[in-house]
């Protein structure tokens, strides 16, 4: 017995050093080289100051291919290293970027893109416009499987051929249907761009990732160039030295970035975390300058006390919770807005969630621009909160469903923030009368819910792809994959298709607004709040700016 | 011997091959797939996904087309991280978790057989009550707090160690430790009721009746006999330290394995899911094909086909540290 424990121990101790003896080597020798860039770095500071800001970018970018990359974690750091034909400036306007001018034909389908003439790769060679008719048919190709392709369905062609059954056409015909896509470089300096409908924000568009350029010329002889920092090529404002997966992926500034002169910092280090404590302490030891993963209770903390380093700008997104409409008392409306006037919202924002959110009564968020002014200051809120009016509402409804008591089930997926909203949302409803369980899924399974409807009330959040009520209501269509409500009406379908073609800005903004009061009068979601994004910057990192609809931005930011 | 180990071997295929199975039935029983998302999805851009990854082909074909692939050491992409594949992941962050898993273990090791070893020395008295103290403290506070804690301490406020990241020794100190007090807690436990019981025993008193020194007493009798049900326990900590910590690895930003391990299922990350489970069952058998052997090599007497009852205990006992550890994770 003695013997054979011996021989265990023995046994895992060889097994477990033979193992480490290679582990511990590969584990010191990249993060020595590490080490020494970064004193190199600091030894040269004396004469030419380096400004190295870091921030959290989130979890390990998947891909950092811009035909592949699909989520703020990878987007972060994608619209730091690289620059479509437009892009957007501090003042949140849509600006030419590497194209010079852009002509749009009578129809409003054709788009004539000039680039400028001073741009070039990190890796010197010259942006030329079949680098930007490379990058998006290549994102459309049925190969390459792009999550984020329908971005580009908005060109002649572009849906058949990423539609195209690889396994079924030959290579000819999937070359004519690539050659089909109406995105051509007539010269080096011309792109010209046909869309199958007037598509009143595809300028906007332009400035998305996935219509960001991509090297041919590299991507020929490297396929792989994205997978690895050392080889990686952007045409942005910063260029990526390292990837150290799992770690942190570090940018320096391009010194082939026409505007340059306009960069002060000498590179990003964007740091991989996916725990908000953690980024938090960071944050407090200065290890990095910019934080906008706050734990809720810290976030809590800051706001009580106005901490001058916190800022709450607005996000692109809102917080609501689905109805079930085709089951029973969801199909009746009134149940719907009893349910909806009973939730208090800014003591839900204030008590619970804490991250100065604004309370949503419609589902376009604030920040979107109407034809004058703001969409959802001009559209105002749909309904007001009312108790009383809610118990009234809800004993009517349930008759007319011939029901006498509610009990239902709230479905979120599993997260500690979701969960609270649910208990308060719980409680308000209880003073309906309404009997609420809550029950937590895994996200991949409550989305399988939703789609199969087999849920009562589910909790939905949405962030907009561009600035604009349609990337909002289009969600809402009978041909939506994102619908998952029930409801569906042909009028409501009419006027987004109406909007989709109207280039006319006021006739179209009208179009949305009805679409918008429509959905508000038949409630089949709940909205809840308008999120924000909270964040702390440190003082001695200024010049940054947060579009509405990204993260934050450091490409004109200083650090003293 | 030779057939012994061809035996063996033919075993382990068949074990590694049940794992494939179930793991790959199970996990397409779930519901849920990679793709699914609260965004935008044309049919076009999944049907091209799921192209993309084998997924549109019959499950048997896809089972089939596993095997082939795993028989060239092929483990597959990862769905979710379209930069690496699987067989990334096992090279650049296995290593990784294991130099964690056996820094803590070490930790553990040495300092749950010190205050084991103390406590049943000083029994009833307050060195005792201290050891105890600092085990149930290591049993029952969760290592998220533990950690989030020490790094609010030795990082932010007194600024001795990183907060975290993986870059070099300091890095290793605190998730050593956070990942090792449980470890070190039961260790603790073990060897206190071990070496009491020793110190009870006739020979003890015998070798204290021949005059021997208290210290070489412990040294030649006491401690080696109470170390041996402390060794199996340190042997099966190693399987479930060195599968990687999800929570440790995460809150010190550690490129390890085990948050793959974890996230793969929540994103329905097929290959990873097979991958992981694959590699980590490997990695199981060879262990216990490997102290099998050497019981061999230095206990002729045990017969080659080994007691059956002894070697179940033992996979019992490696199964219950890997499932024990994710219950720990979901809990937490």
């Amino acid at each position: 017995m003695k013997r054979k424990l011996f021989a265990l121990a023995l046994g895992v101790v060889l097994a477990a050093t033979s193992l480490v003896g290679c582990g511990s080597g590969n584990g010191t020798t990249s993060p020595e080289k590490g080490t020494e860039n970064s004193t190199e770095g600091g030894g040269e500071s004396g004469s030419t100051t380096e400004k190295i800001a870091s921030l959290v970018s989130g979890g390990e970018p998947g891909s950092l291919h811009p035909a592949l990359s699909q989520g703020t974690h990878e987007s972060v750091i994608l619209d730091h290293i690289f620059e479509g034909l437009m892009k957007r400036n501090q003042e949140e306007e849509i600006v030419p970027g590497m194209a010079e001018k852009f002509e749009l034909s009578d129809d409003k389908l054709t788009y004539t893109f000039t680039l400028r003439d001073d741009i070039k790769w990190s890796n010197g060679d010259p942006v030329v416009a079949g680098d930007f008719e490379f990058a998006w048919k290549h994102a459309l190709d049925p190969n390459t499987a792009s999550e984020y392709a329908y971005q580009l369905y908005y060109l002649v062609g572009g849906e058949a051929f990423n539609s195209a059954d690889v396994s079924a056409v030959s290579e000819d015909e999937l070359k004519a249907l690539e050659d089909a896509v109406g995105v051509k470089a007539t010269d080096d300096k011309t792109l010209v761009v046909q869309l199958n409908q007037p598509v009143p924000y595809f300028t906007e568009l332009c400035a998305f990732y996935t219509y960001y350029p991509v090297n041919a010329k590299l991507e020929a002889e490297n396929p792989d160039w994205a997978l690895d920092g050392a080889t990686h090529v952007s045409n942005g404002p910063f260029s990526i030295t390292e990837w150290n997966h799992d770690q942190n992926v570090k940018v320096v500034k391009n010194e082939n970035y026409y505007n340059k002169d306009a960069v002060k910092l000498s590179g990003i280090n964007f740091i991989i975390s996916e725990d908000l404590n953690t980024d938090w302490q960071m944050y407090e030891n200065n290890e990095i300058q910019a934080n906008y993963n706050l734990p809720p209770d810290v976030l809590g903390k800051l706001k009580a006390e106005n901490n001058p380093e916190l800022v709450i700008p607005t996000e692109l997104a809102t917080y609501f919770y689905r109805f079930n409409t085709t089951k029973k008392p969801f199909n009746n409306l009134k149940v719907r807005k009893a349910l909806s006037m009973a939730v208090d919202r800014q003591t839900l924002i204030d008590e619970v969630v804490q991250g100065g959110q604004l309370p949503a009564y419609a589902i376009v968020p604030g920040g979107v621009a109407d034809a004058e002014g703001d969409f959802r200051e001009n559209g105002g809120d749909y309904f007001a909160e009312n108790l009383e009016e809610a118990k009234t509402l809800l004993a009517e409804g349930l008759k007319e469903e011939g029901m006498d008591s509610l009990s239902f089930s709230i479905v979120y997926n599993t997260s500690e923030a979701h969960k609270k909203i649910a208990e308060a949302i719980q409680a308000m409803w209880a003073e309906l009368g309404v009997d609420v369980q809550l029950e937590n899924v895994e996200f991949q399974v409550k989305i399988d819910r939703e789609h199969q409807l087999d849920y009562e009330v589910s909790r939905a959040g949405w962030i907009g792809d561009y600035v604009d009520p349609n990337t909002f209501l289009d969600m809402f269509t009978s041909w939506s994959s994102q619908n998952d409500t029930g409801w569906t009406s042909p009028e409501y379908d009419e006027l987004i298709k109406k909007a989709a073609s109207e280039f006319d800005v006021a006739k179209r903004m009208e179009y949305l607004h009805s679409a918008e009061k429509m959905f508000m009068e038949n409630l089949p979601v709940l909205p809840i709040y308008y999120y924000t994004r909270p964040m702390t910057v440190k003082p001695n990192l200024t010049g940054t700016f947060k579009p509405v609809n990204r993260e934050i931005n450091l490409t004109y930011a200083d650090l003293q | 011997m030779i057939r012994y180990i061809f035996k063996r071997l033919a075993m382990a295929f068949v074990t590694l091959w049940a794992v494939v199975t179930i793991t790959f039935l199970i996990m397409h029983a779930i519901p849920g797939d990679p793709f699914a998302k609260e965004g935008k999805m044309p049919p076009a851009v999944y049907n091209n996904l799921m192209k993309h990854y084998n997924l549109d082909k019959p499950l048997i074909e896809q089972y089939g087309l596993y095997l082939k692939n795993l028989s060239q050491l092929d483990l597959g992409p990862s769905i979710k991280n379209k930069s690496r594949d699987v067989n990334d992941y096992i090279e650049d962050n296995f290593p990784v978790s294991l130099q964690l898993g056996v820094i803590a273990l070490s930790c553990a090791s040495i300092a749950g057989i010190l205050l084991g070893m103390l406590a049943a020395l000083k029994r009833n008295k307050w060195p005792d009550y201290l050891c105890m103290i600092i085990a149930i403290i290591g049993i029952s506070v969760p290592s998220f707090i533990m950690a989030t804690f020490m790094i609010q301490l030795f990082a932010v406020k007194l600024k001795l160690l990183p907060t975290s990241g993986w870059d070099g020794l300091p890095n290793y100190i605190l998730p050593g430790i956070a990942l090792s007090l449980m470890p070190l807690a039961y260790i603790a436990r073990m060897m206190r009721s071990s070496m009491i019981e020793v110190m009870g025993q006739d020979y003890i008193k015998t070798a204290k009746a021949k005059g021997l020194s208290m210290g070489k007493v412990i040294r030649r009798h006491a401690l080696r006999n109470s170390l041996i049900p402390v060794t199996t326990v340190i042997g099966t900590t190693l399987a479930n330290l060195v599968v990687g910590s999800f929570i440790v690895e995460k809150i010190f930003r550690i490129p390890g394995l085990g948050k793959y391990f974890i996230q793969s299922i929540g994103n329905r990350d097929y290959p990873v899911i097979l991958g992981t489970a694959v590699f980590y069952s490997a990695i199981l058998i060879f262990v216990n094909f490997v102290v099998d052997i050497l019981y061999v090599v230095i206990d002729p007497r045990i017969k080659l086909s080994g007691p059956q009852k002894n070697k179940k205990n033992k996979m019992l006992l490696n199964l219950q540290a890997l499932f024990g550890r994710k219950e720990q994770i979901e809990k937490g």
